[in-house]
């Protein structure tokens, strides 16, 4: 049976209740405020957390939250969307003790909620204006944080994006229940009040905008573009009506105003195994799909989505299947079935059997990654799929730099591309005082 | 309901009572509904609420202030005054109390400006209702001091003499001198509470204090009308000056026979255990009733009964005041004892509150590496380790740093025969 529309905005809603000023002072007690501390170096943009934690605790809830944004000025998104039990929260010693780990994320929401719905007067003031100006290509995590630096330092920045909002994945490329409403917009308007960013819209590379002609426009420029091409399974029948993209099945679910008029199928199956396979997944059952498989062609120990992730899925009814590849998409103008080999790992490598089985479905989902779209880039070097880029995020082109998913720094993640938008913003500074 | 317990059984300066746990003189022991509640709770007794001469005081809005740590509270003040009721109320309440519970304990604490009369004919009046003793309040330090009374006379040795004198002229029932922390050296007034003849000294009465300034209102809390005096102050945060005070009596040759009432954030069994050991006879408690409930002398009976008889201490008596034999001055302490601070290194977790104590604020003897693989390793260099153990109360993990003896050979020496102390030459 279908799902109302009230049991479909309830599936939706925030995962992780933010935390109220009393939870907030009891869990900031918990933190030992260690040296040195672990949880620092495991934040890929080195927040000082203890000492926002210890701000809290001492009442300070605005200090806490220029503590963050001073080191990640995308802290409130970071807060929601990272996975903390593989970051910061995995490195706190209390683990050590058996204990469980201080809540860094709800705390550092709790910080930063604080400051952009309370305060009125911005915490940063831009630096006298340098007169030279950068333009940014893509406004998603990494575009934001490097013009957010960048304009703080005094420099003027329009960034261009292909989409019609800011914001990339925070916007585009979430489950719903990581972040709600409309956050990723009201961070995007909390960055740009800084002054000297402009954002235009619907500007695509190699379409309306070419690298060549930023570069003859602009002092220097950022690339941050992500990864927006897709695998195909390389099956025939992939163009099946019901066969989708699972990105564009969470943008489509991200975007949507009512989620009761969104197309899920009844039997899906969800082929990959990373985080964003899980968010489609549950996504789909949360949409009312009767059965959800996630198959993947190794095991669960290969899986790249965390174990939260794995768990999430695992409450939410996923039938998960591993050791399956898929071999054939069944169907007319319709997917009715994918049919799977069970595969084995012989001599290191990862080889099918001759054991099959099927599985009947209305809609499938690929979510086997995504890959750099190097069509417009054509000058640049890049190596295994990836933009290079020296250690000041230079490109092979003098004066354009990159950052996020687009480069090789850390894992691809929120937090590491806004770490890579400010080192880069650091390093162009740089650059045009002379000194890159 | 708390159950008794024999091996608590106890004399406190001729008064039997079934526990040594009494309410002190406070809000909780201010109406018959209070005091019946408490002695359904378990408590062996309570000390009346202050009793004056009519007219009776008139109290403010607000009363009580608070000082937190992070969460909880450690201390809090007050600046109520005494009882606010008029005094045939409270008398004929206590002969009511009195009657429905004969095996509890009933003292009437009182308080009057220095005449003899005032205090002699208060005395009488309280006496006749029955209580089992009377307990002088000469601590006040709020309010009542600016009248003349509480703090006012406890802080001056002779009147502390002359009023306990006073009425142990004319009554024949025990009475206690409640001693004001506020003071240069308890001594004088417990010396002078002795002369005066009390048969117990109860101590401490609050400590002088303003527990915090609201930075809105610019004014110390409680406020009352956009103002703010200071209090009393009280709660386990005052427990180590109270044991102190505790002590210093019973290590003095002229009042160690003293008959002692302890009072100052007793809390826990714990806490009582460590009073009596210092010699206490018995123990008065409010704070800790005040935040959560008369309930917690469940807990002090349970716990100081099974300690007493897992260390074989079959009465109260056979551990009172063992720890004053302990209690020496500074220069009576082995300057050779040497202690050096050791890190288990399976328990700890790493979190370096050890090394950063050490080393901004004491001998920058905890040394801190971090392996390739990220394994932080803390490490005590004994030579640099004075033993002085900041790391270990740092530490938050229980007994993972141990304050472990050297041998170094050398026997005792204390100050006085040390050859650096320079009334040696």
């Amino acid at each position: 049976m279908a799902l109302s529309k009230n049991e479909i905005e309830g599936n939706f809603k925030d995962l992780h209740k933010p935390l109220n000023p009393q939870q907030a002072l009891e869990e900031s007690d918990r933190c030992l405020y260690c040296y040195d501390a672990p949880c620092i170096q495991a934040c890929p943009t080195s927040i000082d957390i203890p000492t926002f934690i210890h701000q809290i605790r001492s009442d300070n809830s605005k200090g806490a939250a220029l503590t963050i944004l001073a080191e990640n000025i995308m802290g409130g998104s970071c807060a929601r969307v990272c996975p903390t039990e593989v970051l910061c929260q995995e490195a706190c010693v209390l683990n050590t003790s058996h204990q469980q780990a201080v809540e860094i994320g709800l705390l550092q929401r709790h910080a930063v909620d604080e400051l952009m719905e309370k305060s009125s007067q911005y915490p940063f003031q831009r630096a006298e204006s340098t007169g030279k100006t950068i333009a940014i290509i893509g406004a998603g995590p990494a575009g934001l944080s490097c013009a957010h630096r960048l304009a703080l330092l005094g420099h003027d920045v329009t960034i261009y994006e292909a989409k019609d909002k800011a914001g990339g994945l925070n916007e585009y490329g979430l489950a719903q229940y990581k972040m709600t409403d409309d956050y990723a917009q009201r961070e995007v308007d909390f960055i740009k009040k800084i002054g000297g960013i402009s954002i235009k819209n619907n500007q695509k590379l190699g379409v309306s905008i070419s690298l060549e002609a930023l570069k003859e426009s602009y002092d220097a420029v950022f690339i941050g573009i992500g990864l927006t091409s897709t695998y195909s399974l390389g099956l025939e029948n992939e163009q099946l009506l019901g066969v989708e993209d699972a990105v564009d099945f969470i943008e489509r679910i991200r975007q949507s105003q009512d989620k009761s008029k969104l197309k899920v199928g009844k039997n899906v199956v969800v082929i990959g195994a990373g985080n964003t396979a899980i968010d489609a997944a549950v996504q789909a059952k949360k949409l009312g799909a009767k059965n959800v498989s996630l198959v993947y062609r190794r095991g669960q120990e290969h899986m790249s989505a965390t174990q939260y992730e794995i768990n999430l899925a695992k409450s939410n009814d996923i039938i998960i299947k591993t050791w399956s590849a898929p071999i054939k998409i069944k169907g007319k103008k319709k997917v009715k079935a994918v049919k799977f080999a069970q595969t084995k790992i012989k001599d290191k490598t990862l080889q099918m059997t001759n054991k099959s089985y099927q599985i009947k479905t209305d809609h499938l989902l690929k979510a086997i990654g995504q890959k750099l779209d190097n069509s417009s880039l054509a000058t640049l070097k890049t190596d295994k799929g990836k933009i290079t880029v020296d250690e000041n995020y230079q490109t092979s082109s003098a004066g354009v730099f990159a950052g996020g998913d687009a480069i090789q720094s850390g894992e691809d993640l929120t937090v590491q591309a806004v770490e890579d938008g400010k080192q880069a913003a650091i390093a162009i500074d740089k650059y045009l005082n002379g000194e890159g | 309901m708390a159950i008794q317990k024999n091996n608590l059984k106890c004399n406190i300066a001729g008064i039997e009572s079934i526990n040594p746990f009494w309410l002190a003189s406070a809000p909780p022991t201010d109406k018959y509904i209070n005091v019946v509640r408490a002695f359904q709770a378990g408590w062996g007794g309570v000390v009346w609420k202050t009793l004056g001469e009519d007219p009776a005081v008139v109290n403010v809005s607000s009363r009580y202030g608070i000082h937190k740590n992070r969460n909880h509270i450690v201390g809090m003040n007050n600046i109520e005054l005494i009882s606010d009721r008029p005094l045939q109320t409270n008398l004929d309440e206590i002969i009511r109390v009195r009657k429905e519970w004969p095996n509890r304990v009933i003292i009437g604490s009182m308080m009057a400006v220095i005449e003899e009369r005032a205090w002699k004919e208060l005395a009488i009046k309280i006496a006749a209702t029955g209580v089992q003793g009377l307990e002088l309040n000469l601590g006040c330090p709020h309010g009542m001091c600016e009248r003349g009374m509480g703090s006012a006379i406890g802080q001056v040795p002779e009147m502390v003499e002359k009023v306990t004198r006073w009425v142990k002229d004319v009554v024949d029932i025990p009475v206690f001198t409640k001693l004001t922390p506020n003071i240069t050296n308890i001594l004088w007034s417990a010396e002078a509470a002795q002369k005066g003849g009390c048969d117990a000294v109860a101590l401490i009465n609050t400590v002088n204090s303003i527990t915090s300034v609201d930075l809105d209102k610019m004014a110390p809390t409680p406020t009352v009308d956009g103002k703010g005096t200071h209090g009393g102050y009280c709660g386990t945060a005052v427990k180590p000056i109270a044991l102190n005070m505790v002590a210093e009596i019973k290590r003095n040759t002229d009042t160690k026979d003293l008959k002692i009432s302890a009072i100052g954030g007793i809390e826990t069994w714990k806490d009582a255990a460590e009073f009596i050991a210092l010699g206490a006879h018995g123990l008065q408690v409010c704070t800790a009733a005040m935040l959560y409930g008369f309930r917690i002398i469940d807990d002090m009976i349970a716990g100081l009964s099974a300690w007493m008889d897992e260390k074989g201490y079959k009465s109260l008596d056979d551990f009172r005041g063992l720890a004053i034999a302990n209690t020496v001055d500074w220069n009576d302490l082995n300057m050779n004892f040497d202690s050096k601070a050791k890190i288990d290194q399976d328990s700890c977790i790493e979190c370096g509150r050890c090394h950063i104590a050490c080393e901004d604020t004491s001998h920058q003897a905890i040394t801190f590496d971090v392996s390739a693989d990220g394994k932080r390793t803390f490490t005590v260099i004994d030579d640099e380790c004075v033993g002085c153990n900041l790391c270990q109360h740092v530490c938050p993990v229980p007994a993972c740093i141990e304050m472990v003896e050297v041998d170094n050979g050398l026997g005792y020496m204390n100050w006085s025969n040390n050859p650096l102390n320079p009334m040696n030459k």
